[in-house]
């Protein structure tokens, strides 16, 4: 479902090219991560998670939407518009209580996948 | 919590669609504006970042519509659009609409129709608190050829003692009594049960109390508990009825209780429920004249019951004393076992195969009307092609066309669904007013949710069914072709014209099945109607069910002298032309059975006799039945008065015992070795006392007075029918006039089962009559739409071809070749189909060999009239449907391409 739309020009201005899409279902966590920080606004969390991730991960920024939607009925978010610093409306997202314990739990989740990965991956070799 | 907010917002969303749009375009766009800004501040000129920001982004439209697609209410959003797309689509095409409503809602009205029955007789529960836990406890008794044998208070005792799979059983019987009321003396039907009855059917009293033990004791009060409608019509539903006493038959009960207004039995409102009460130490091991029920213990089958039941009948031996000229040898050889079954059986009894033989039916009328409305709908896609193609050229999902098109069809199958519960509700109504319908638990026919639940559930299946046809046709186009526009210039594709033609043919086999069908039916119809009830234009008997009472006329010789006057009175009825009394009404009385002995017979050790019919008459019976005399005489009143010592048998009785008619002149037979000889003075031909399509019984005609009868010192008939030849028979002044004539002899006397012997007679034809009817019309229905498919069929070849037409009679082919080459197509079609129906019905037709009389399933004459009338209606409508080729100017043709 994620396509790479960061090509081109844009992209051209990053210094790595071994872009990745951002793994099936971890976009929401990047997201709770991202927005843990601070409210920010959908291009705000696009621009911060590739920042992050040293442009490993690109944002389709219609997933990236629907998972806003998504992850605000879910209750994790909450959404409203203001103005943004350079005086343009934009809808900026908030993590809610309920959105940080999903973090926490998602983070638990995710370490002890990739723990088991990697020890896996060590035997392996 | 999720769930919740999911269906709120969602439901938002939808309300608000247009607000919550803006939102979202609001958004892409602002992202758009973060994006050139980003950009911006690399420094990149507002111009070339808009550029910039519009390739990293793509197109804001698609962008728009991915963050629109999300959640449940936007899937909804896009079958709603496509909804309205088709309801537009149909209403522009009202004559397509129209008739595909109209044939599926046929289909669909019948099938719920039948579904309503199945529902209400069948599947309903018994109203009463885990009802699949009733058991009726039935037993068998294959030596004397008795399928169902009742209970017996021996049997019941022993089993309240010895059995371990019921959480308790009762006995009871139900019948008629009459009240000496404070004006009229009146006749209710009430039930006498052992005190577990009640309580076994979870019935709790709305005042009062319900019987316990105590009830059953014979030497205690007699207590009684009313009917709902009984209290209120005789005690103005007053609470001091506690206690009150009713007189029954001279026999006062007290009142302890009233029973709920939603008490039923046996599809019956009894007036009231009785304690049954019987003293154990006079019960004898064999009076089978009870019914029993239990209530199993959860999780009990009803074989276990069995098994249990099994164990204690030999028990029963044991503990009750033979009665009088009965040996342990009979006992045995009648080979007395359990017969239980659910109680719900005993209501409904074999209706159930009827019913679904119908539902079979109408499903096959429906297949039919489906195949109807996918070979418009083929037509109707057909002519869409180019659309279709352009849509898929444009971009649209393949799954999004097919959803169009499915919609479309199911949007009909689910209008001609509610097209279709009117129908059924009519259909119900018709055939609640029929007197030709007498099915049980019929009060609980109609529509209900689950009446609903299956019409939406089949409308909807059945129309995506056929739903489908087009679209795996069509959903696969090849552009490049439809674009072209090859419906037109070029030939037409063999494979397409060959869903229509398999379409067809599937109509009129299926067609042939049901016309065949029906065909058995008539046949079986004609056949019940020429069989030989016994007695002779059954309008013109009358007839009418009295009972004296002992407590009110003790002594057996009063009784049939006051019953003799009161046949002495009814002939001189005006019009009156005979009349007699017998014990039970052909087809509508009590059935009695019983051993016969012959004198010049021996039953070595004690064997036991064969069981024959009983039935007591007095003189004239057969003369006012019209049942024929094949040798000897009638009874006569001297006989009566002398001790009855004769008796007349049927044909079939005497050629069983001694066989011929003439031979049973003579001959001496008794019921019990107790009893006195009665001599054969007579016998008739065969009356088929237990309905048309039954074996006629063999019958033993016994005087209604007699000595020295069934261990009776005086026996006599207290429970009576008049039944009386009159061509007057029927009205109602006829009956007032009789019942002027009873009371003048014994006053207020409570007349029952007023009604003509014929009557009774098509009430035996009833299950018949009412197959017959609802599969001649389905039959109907199946001709008339496979005729339809077949004409619409070859109508639409002859439309696709002009240009061909055009073009042969141009060069001079003869109009009636033409034509022909038509006719031979539908006639080859119905030919196989016929074929492939032949087959079937021969596969099917024995499935109903139960509802048969005297007519295989497999009767060629059927087959062969059903197939030659089918073949011949077909060439009909194939000549006709041809006849516009014929119609074709070649110049026009050519033209219009």
């Amino acid at each position: 479902m994620l396509t790479i739309i960061w090509s081109g020009d844009y992209a051209g201005t990053m210094e790595n090219n071994a872009n990745t899409d951002v793994i099936q279902g971890t976009l929401d966590m990047l997201i709770l991560k991202t927005l843990s920080l601070e409210p920010m606004h959908g291009f705000g969390i696009a621009r911060r998670i590739e920042q992050i991730t040293r442009n490993v991960f690109k944002v389709n920024p219609g997933s990236l939407l629907t998972a806003l939607q998504r992850l605000e009925r879910n209750g994790w978010l909450d959404a409203g518009w203001q103005e943004t610093e350079n005086s343009r409306r934009a809808k900026v997202y908030r993590l809610t209580h309920a959105g940080r314990k999903q973090l926490q739990n998602e983070t638990a989740d995710w370490q002890r996948r990739t723990a088991a990965v990697s020890r896996l991956l060590k035997t392996e070799a | 919590m999720w769930f919740v907010r999911q269906l709120v917002r969602g439901f938002r969303n939808l309300l608000r669609r247009k607000h919550a749009d803006k939102d979202i375009a609001d958004e892409v766009e602002s992202y758009y504006a973060e994006a050139k800004a980003d950009l911006e501040t690399r420094g990149l000129g507002s111009e070339e970042a808009t550029r910039a920001a519009r390739m990293a982004l793509g197109s804001p439209t698609a962008f728009r519509e991915q963050v629109r697609s999300y959640g449940w209410e936007s899937a909804l959003d896009g079958i709603l659009q496509d909804l309205k797309y088709s309801l537009r689509r149909l209403r522009a095409t009202p004559g397509f609409t129209l008739v595909s409503i109209t044939t599926l809602a046929l289909g669909l009205g019948a099938a719920s129709g039948i579904f309503s029955i199945i529902n209400g007789v069948l599947l309903k529960p018994l109203p009463y608190a885990h009802a699949d836990q009733l058991v009726s406890l039935w037993m068998t008794a294959p030596g004397v050829k008795i399928t169902d044998l009742n209970m017996a208070p021996s049997i019941y005792f022993t089993m309240c003692d010895e059995q371990r799979s019921f959480q308790a059983v009762s006995m009871f019987t139900t019948g008629s009594a009459n009240v000496i009321g404070k004006v009229h003396p009146e006749e209710v039907h009430g039930i006498a049960a052992t005190h577990e009855f009640l309580s076994i059917l979870g019935i709790a009293p709305q005042l009062g109390r319900s019987f316990e033990a105590g009830d059953d004791n014979p030497d205690g009060e007699r207590t009684v508990m009313i009917s709902d409608g009984y209290w209120h019509s005789h005690f103005g539903g007053s609470r001091e009825v506690l206690g009150q006493r009713v007189n029954l038959a001279g026999d006062p009960a007290t009142v302890i209780g009233v029973l709920p207004a939603s008490f039923e039995f046996l599809d019956e409102k009894p007036d009231m429920v009785l304690a049954l009460r019987i003293k154990r130490s006079s019960v004898q091991l064999l009076n089978f004249s009870f019914r029993g029920v239990g209530r199993l213990n959860p999780g009990a089958t009803i074989e276990q019951a069995s098994a249990d039941f099994a164990r204690i009948l030999p028990m029963a031996v044991k503990r009750f004393p033979l009665p009088p000229g009965m040996t342990l040898r009979m006992y045995d050889d009648a080979r007395i076992a359990p017969n239980l079954r659910p109680l719900k059986k005993d209501l409904v009894g074999d209706i159930g195969k009827t019913l679904w033989l119908l539902m079979a039916t109408v499903g096959i009328v429906l297949l039919i009307a489906c195949a109807n409305v996918a070979n418009l709908l083929l037509v109707r896609t057909e002519a869409r092609q180019q659309e279709l193609a352009v849509r898929a050229a444009l971009g649209a999902a393949r799954m999004r066309i097919a959803r169009v098109l499915l919609l479309e069809s199911v949007t009909l199958g689910v209008i001609a669904g509610a097209v279709g519960l009117g129908l059924c509700w009519a259909l119900l109504r018709a055939l609640s007013t029929s007197d030709l319908v007498h099915l049980p638990r019929a009060a609980g026919i109609g529509i209900d949710a689950w009446v609903v639940f299956f019409t939406i559930i089949v409308s909807a299946g059945f129309s995506a069914l056929f739903g489908l046809i087009p679209v795996v046709r069509y959903v696969r186009p090849q552009p490049a072709n439809a674009l072209r526009g090859g419906g037109r210039s070029m030939s037409h594709g063999k494979d397409r014209q060959q869903v229509r033609n398999f379409l067809v043919v599937f109509q009129v086999a299926l067609a042939l099945v049901l016309l065949v069908t029906s065909g058995l039916m008539i046949r079986t119809f004609r056949n019940l109607h020429h069989v030989d009830p016994g007695f002779s234009n059954a309008g013109e008997v009358e007839t009418v069910r009295i009972i004296i009472p002992d407590q009110q006329v003790k002594e057996p010789e009063r009784v049939i002298r006051m019953e003799q006057a009161m046949l002495d009175k009814l002939q001189a009825v005006n019009g009156v032309t005979s009349a007699s009394i017998t014990s039970s009404v052909p087809m509508g009385g009590p059935e009695m059975n019983n051993t016969v002995f012959a004198a010049d017979k021996t039953y070595p050790g004690g064997t036991i006799a064969p069981v024959r019919r009983y039935k007591s008459i007095v003189p004239g019976y057969f003369a006012t039945m019209g049942q024929r005399m094949l040798t000897g005489r009638d009874l006569t009143w001297s006989d009566l008065y002398n001790g009855g010592m004769v008796a007349i048998v049927s044909e079939n009785t005497a050629r069983d015992m001694w066989g011929t008619p003439q031979a049973a002149l003579g001959k001496r037979i008794r019921p019990t070795d107790k009893d006195d000889w009665r001599e054969v003075v007579g016998v008739v031909a065969d009356e088929h006392t237990d309905g048309v399509d039954k074996v006629a019984p063999t019958v033993v005609y016994w005087p209604l007075y007699a000595k020295n009868f069934e261990t009776d010192a005086v026996s006599v008939q207290r429970y009576i029918s008049f039944v009386i030849r009159t061509p007057r028979a029927g009205s109602l002044s006829l009956r007032g006039e009789i019942q002027d004539a009873l009371w003048s002899v014994y006053a207020d006397l409570p007349l029952a089962q007023t009604d003509t012997l014929e009557m009774f007679y098509n009430r035996s034809l009833a299950r018949t009559s009412f197959t017959l009817l609802l599969l001649a019309i389905a039959g109907g229905m199946a001709l008339l739409l496979g005729l339809v498919g077949l004409y619409g069929m070859i109508s639409y070849a002859v439309s696709q071809r002009t240009r061909e037409i055009g073009i042969r009679i141009a060069l001079g082919a003869p109009i009636a070749q033409v034509t022909l080459t038509f006719v031979r197509s539908g006639l080859l079609l119905s030919a196989i189909g016929c074929g492939c129906g032949l087959a079937g019905a021969l596969i099917l037709a024995p499935l109903m060999k139960s509802l048969l009389f005297s007519v295989s399933p497999s009767d060629p004459l059927t087959y062969v009239a059903m197939s030659v009338s089918l073949i011949f209606t077909a060439s009909l409508a194939s000549y006709l449907s041809a006849r516009k080729a014929a119609k074709v100017d070649p110049v026009e043709a050519l033209r219009a391409e």
